[in-house]
């Protein structure tokens, strides 16, 4: 028997059945179970370990909303280039019971690999599109871990069996899995090792003829020289509001945003600050405010339906012109609708929820160590320009686990101390001709004269006013400081070519399958580009003569058509550049655009001849097995 | 740990100014804007007299409202101060108080502001006993939007909304703030300036969430709303004693203010009821010493480590 953990074996094994592994570059692997079953923790291991490996990884995950004992799945792309999607198709499928089967063979690429626990899954015999490799999963983890422990091991198993599929690095595997477990009792450790062993060993059929090895790494060297980190999106979130010296906030539970409160409750005293759970989202913004009043720029944030319930005291914030950091984490909506999918409908919430002329700033991450950056500018936006900034995130970055560099933490660090420091006589807290920089409390006033910070239209000293010539004035004040700071953005990214035949428009999430969808359409011949948007309000300027350099802009994103055929970016573009040349490829199924979604989606909007649908669906890696 | 009750360091004493007293004079901000007679001016008075008999630094008084009549209160009081929204001036003021331990922190706001839209927030700001001065100027009416019924407006009292009269039954303020769990509740008059002063002088003294109920008269939408405490109308004013606990026979008649069983008959009394400080609990630590304590044992646990450390240490793990 090969175990893994016997010394000969370390680092892998260079040949099964006197065949070297065939080389590969990037390969996706679903597990379907449930969510009691540990799948995630399978994920999340294959993801660290091609953090602290050359490959790059992307996972995409659905949890269900029943919480547990419901399906669950995981999928997992790994690869030697930038991996920019979740990939189409899965290379491999691992179904656990009858249910994973039926529900995600579709799935599965023709030619993949499907492997079953045959304790629980009877394929469908007349299917011979794929390499079955039955295992019966249950019985080997069983009889391998022994004792007490019934099938819990069932996820080491199968990690132990796609690290000898798959040849991945066994000493860095077994070394997550011990810092892993190494919190518990020895038992524990011990057991997920004789499941990861016997995973690793299983010796029967035809699963020894599977034997893959990820070609190696073709990258800079300046890529490669950062050590990696590997997080989801909320985390990196969490940990880049820190960097961006964010010491206080508040909030409200709601999926998918709370796991960013959580790790911001533990976090955040740890550097001195506070977080506060409130009675609801309501009083979660307002003492947010209050924070931010006080001198310690706040965070607050929420999902949907909690974004809201935040909106009349977001006008609040921006007429007192308070600097305030809001994320929130789209789903499915509208109202509780789809809580545990990914959505990108709260677009137009996001920048015109509120009452009254009350323009605000809103941000999007295109990936998930974007979430870091994000939160570091918007924290900047937010005090240079004394507003709240909305973070619009979503469902699929905040699960969703990648590795990226680290980023270089002395240099982005920022100091949360408040400016105390006494205000001349002259000091007001709205001053016509400036942005408006708060006195905080506990800051002395050279005039003896204490400023009020207010929602009721004011003047220069913040003390109410019915004035309609003050109501212009300050009205255009706060749209200035925002337009001036779309004019101080960077062009958004532009990849592909400068002028053609499409132009492939996406923001927040959609950016990874935007960038690839480009990619196969330019394959196949179309002239294209692709524009990513981070900043979505205000726009970055510029962009007119831009858009007039191809025949179509398609924007792609995951919300609906609405009442006139657009998407709500789509909207936006066409309000604000009034090309008709701009449509929208949109969907509403809870799920991150497949590359052949987009691919298809451009194809129908140019009607061209060398983009048919077969762009789309190409085979992403060489695993089918020769049979 | 042995001991159930967390032991915890005193919140910090806020700094008492240098030298210089604080002056009505160099308080007084903008003109009020109320209704000539109404009775929320002699609660800023009051709070005036409150404010230099406190004497802390000036700079480290935080005047903050909500939406309403009374809620204009910060305008007219030259501190560091604000006007919020309706209804949620005291989670704001949480977060001033929780961002910063230097600062004393007071929210003025009317009965719709904290009983109605507010109620939620009262109920969850005294539960985590945050350090803030409250004080509700109760009118028994909407006074800004020109009156409305409000949560403490009595049956078949007449409004815009109840023509025919009130039909709803009114809370109870004491009882509802007693059941709140505020450390500090007391109840005064607008037409008693004295003992409005030393009602809120001693909720700004204690170190937790203090609640002064005031009634004050809307002299244009419900006027002689009062009468029936004021004995220049031929009301009745009755003064809570308090246990002195001088082993007098008289002292077992008097009111312990630490009984809430005792607090809660006081406030169930027939209209016009007492008046007075009908609870104190000065043994419940505040949600700013407990989030204190949270910080000082993280740091402990981190040794101290710089931010940046912490920070690094963190990315290190997720490698
Ligand atoms: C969200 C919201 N709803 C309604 C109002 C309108 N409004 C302003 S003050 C007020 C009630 C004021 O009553 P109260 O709090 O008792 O204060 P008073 O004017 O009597 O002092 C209402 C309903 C508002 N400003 N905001
Ligand atoms: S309407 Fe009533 S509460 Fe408002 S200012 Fe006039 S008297 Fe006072
Ligand atoms: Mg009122």
């Amino acid at each position: 028997m090969v175990s893994p953990n016997t010394p000969e074996t370390q680092g892998g094994i260079s040949a099964v059945n006197g065949r070297p592994p065939r080389s590969i570059q990037d390969v996706v692997i679903r597990l379907a179970g449930n969510s009691q079953d540990g799948i995630q923790a399978v994920g999340g291991f294959l993801a660290r370990l091609a953090g602290r490996s050359d490959q790059d990884v992307m996972t995409y995950m659905t949890i269900p909303s029943t919480i547990s004992g419901g399906p669950s799945i995981f999928q997992v792309r790994i690869g030697t280039g930038d991996i920019l999607s979740a990939g189409d198709r899965a290379d491999m499928l691992v179904a656990l019971y009858q249910h994973s089967y039926d529900a995600h063979i579709g799935s599965l690429r023709p030619g993949g690999v499907l492997v079953y626990d045959t304790d629980h899954v009877k394929p469908n015999p007349d299917d011979n599109r794929f390499t079955n490799v039955p295992v019966p999963i249950t019985t080997a983890t069983v009889e391998a871990v022994g004792g007490t422990a019934k099938d819990k091991g069932k996820n080491i198993f199968i990690l132990g069996l796609i690290a000898r599929v798959f040849d991945l690095d066994v000493a860095k595997l077994t070394a997550l899995i011990k810092e892993r477990f190494g919190g518990k009792t020895e038992d524990v450790v011990r057991n997920a090792m004789l499941g990861f062993d016997a995973g690793y060993a299983w010796p029967q059929n035809n699963l020894r003829d599977l034997f893959y090895r990820f070609e190696a790494a073709d990258r800079p060297t300046s890529t490669t020289s950062h050590p990696q980190v590997t997080m989801d999106g909320n985390t990196a979130l969490a940990f880049g509001l820190i960097t961006a010296g964010v010491r206080h906030g508040a909030g409200y539970p709601i999926t998918p945003w709370s796991s960013i409160m959580e790790t911001l409750r533990s976090e955040f005293p740890k550097y001195g600050g506070v977080f506060v759970q409130c009675e609801d989202e309501i009083a979660a913004v307002s003492t947010a405010i209050g924070f931010s009043y006080s001198g310690r720029l706040a965070i607050t944030g929420s999902s949907g339906p909690g974004l809201s319930l935040k909106m009349e005291a977001l006008g609040w914030a921006t007429m007192a012109e308070m600097p305030l950091i809001v994320v929130n984490v789209q789903r499915g909506g509208p109202s509780t609708g789809m809580p545990t999918n990914v959505e990108q409908s709260d677009l137009m919430q996001a920048i015109y929820g509120s009452h009254g002329d009350a323009p605000r700033v809103v941000l999007a991450p295109k990936n998930v160590e974007d979430c870091f950056y994000v939160a570091i500018e918007a924290a900047r936006i937010a005090r240079t320009y004394s507003t709240p900034v909305l973070i619009l995130t979503d469902m699929a970055l905040a699960s969703r686990i990648e590795a990226f560099d680290q980023p270089d933490l002395p240099k982005l660090m920022v100091d949360p101390a408040p400016d105390l420091s006494e205000r001349d006589a002259d000091f007001k807290p709205y001053p016509l001709d400036r942005i408006t920089r708060h006195a905080p409390p506990g800051t002395k006033m050279g005039s003896g004269k204490y400023p009020t910070v207010t929602g009721l239209e004011h003047d220069e000293l913040g003390h109410p006013t019915g004035s309609p010539k003050l109501h212009l004035q300050m009205t255009a004040k706060r749209r200035e400081k925002i337009k001036a700071l779309g004019a101080s953005l960077p062009a958004p990214e532009l990849s592909g070519d400068s002028a053609g035949e499409v132009l492939l428009v996406t923001w927040g999430s959609s950016w990874g399958p935007g960038r690839e969808a480009v990619v196969r359409v330019r394959k196949a011949g179309v002239k294209a580009g692709h524009l990513h948007f981070r900043h979505l309000h205000p726009l970055p300027n510029g962009l007119e003569e831009m858009l007039t350099r191809y025949h179509k802009i398609v924007v792609a994103e995951l919300n609906d058509e609405g009442l006139y055929g657009f998407g709500q970016f789509a909207m936006m573009l066409r309000a604000r550049y009034a090309n008709p040349n701009i449509v929208s490829v949109t969907k509403t199924d809870g799920l991150t655009f497949k590359v052949s979604e987009i691919v298809a989606g451009i194809a129908k909007h140019i009607e061209s001849t060398q983009l048919d649908a077969s762009v789309g669906v190409t085979a992403q890696s060489p695993l089918a097995l020769q049979r | 740990m042995s001991s159930a009750a967390p032991a915890l360091a005193p919140t910090p004493a806020i700094p008492l100014p240098a030298s210089g007293q604080l002056t009505k004079k160099a308080l007084t901000a903008d003109h009020p804007t109320w209704c000539p007679g109404c009775g929320d001016f002699a609660v800023l008075a009051a709070f005036y007299r409150v404010l230099e008999k406190l004497n802390y630094p000036h700079q480290n008084i935080v005047t903050m409202a909500g939406i309403g009549c009374s809620s204009r209160f910060p305008y007219f009081v030259n501190t560091h101060g604000g006007h919020f929204i309706h209804g949620r001036a005291l989670p704001f003021a949480a977060g001033i108080s929780l961002g910063r331990d230097d600062l004393h922190v007071f929210v003025f706001g009317g009965d719709g502001d904290g009983f109605s839209i507010g109620g939620n927030h009262l109920v969850h700001t005294a539960r985590k006993n945050v350090r803030i001065t409250y004080v509700i100027m109760d009118n028994s009416v909407y006074g800004l939007t020109k009156k409305q019924t409000s949560p403490t407006s009595p049956l078949g009292f007449k409004t815009k909304t109840d023509p025919t009269g009130a039909i709803d039954q009114p809370i109870n303020p004491m009882r509802t703030l007693l059941n709140t769990g505020a450390s500090f509740v007391a109840r005064s008059h607008a037409t008693q300036v004295n003992h409005m002063i030393d009602m809120m002088l001693r909720a700004a003294k204690h170190d937790g969430f203090s609640v002064v109920e005031i009634l004050s008269e809307c002299v244009e939408f419900y006027e002689g709303a009062f009468d029936a405490a004021n004995p220049r109308k031929g009301g009745s004013w009755k003064l809570i004693e308090e246990k002195k606990s001088d082993g007098t026979p008289e002292d077992e008649q008097r009111h312990d203010v630490t009984d809430e069983v005792a607090a809660f008959k006081l406030a169930t009394l027939a209209w016009p009821g007492a008046f007075g400080v009908f609870y104190e609990n000065k043994k419940r630590p505040t949600k700013n010493a407990l989030e204190a304590d949270l910080i000082v044992k993280a740091k402990e646990r981190t040794k101290n480590a710089s931010d940046l450390a912490l920070l690094q240490a963190t990315f290190a793990k997720l490698r």
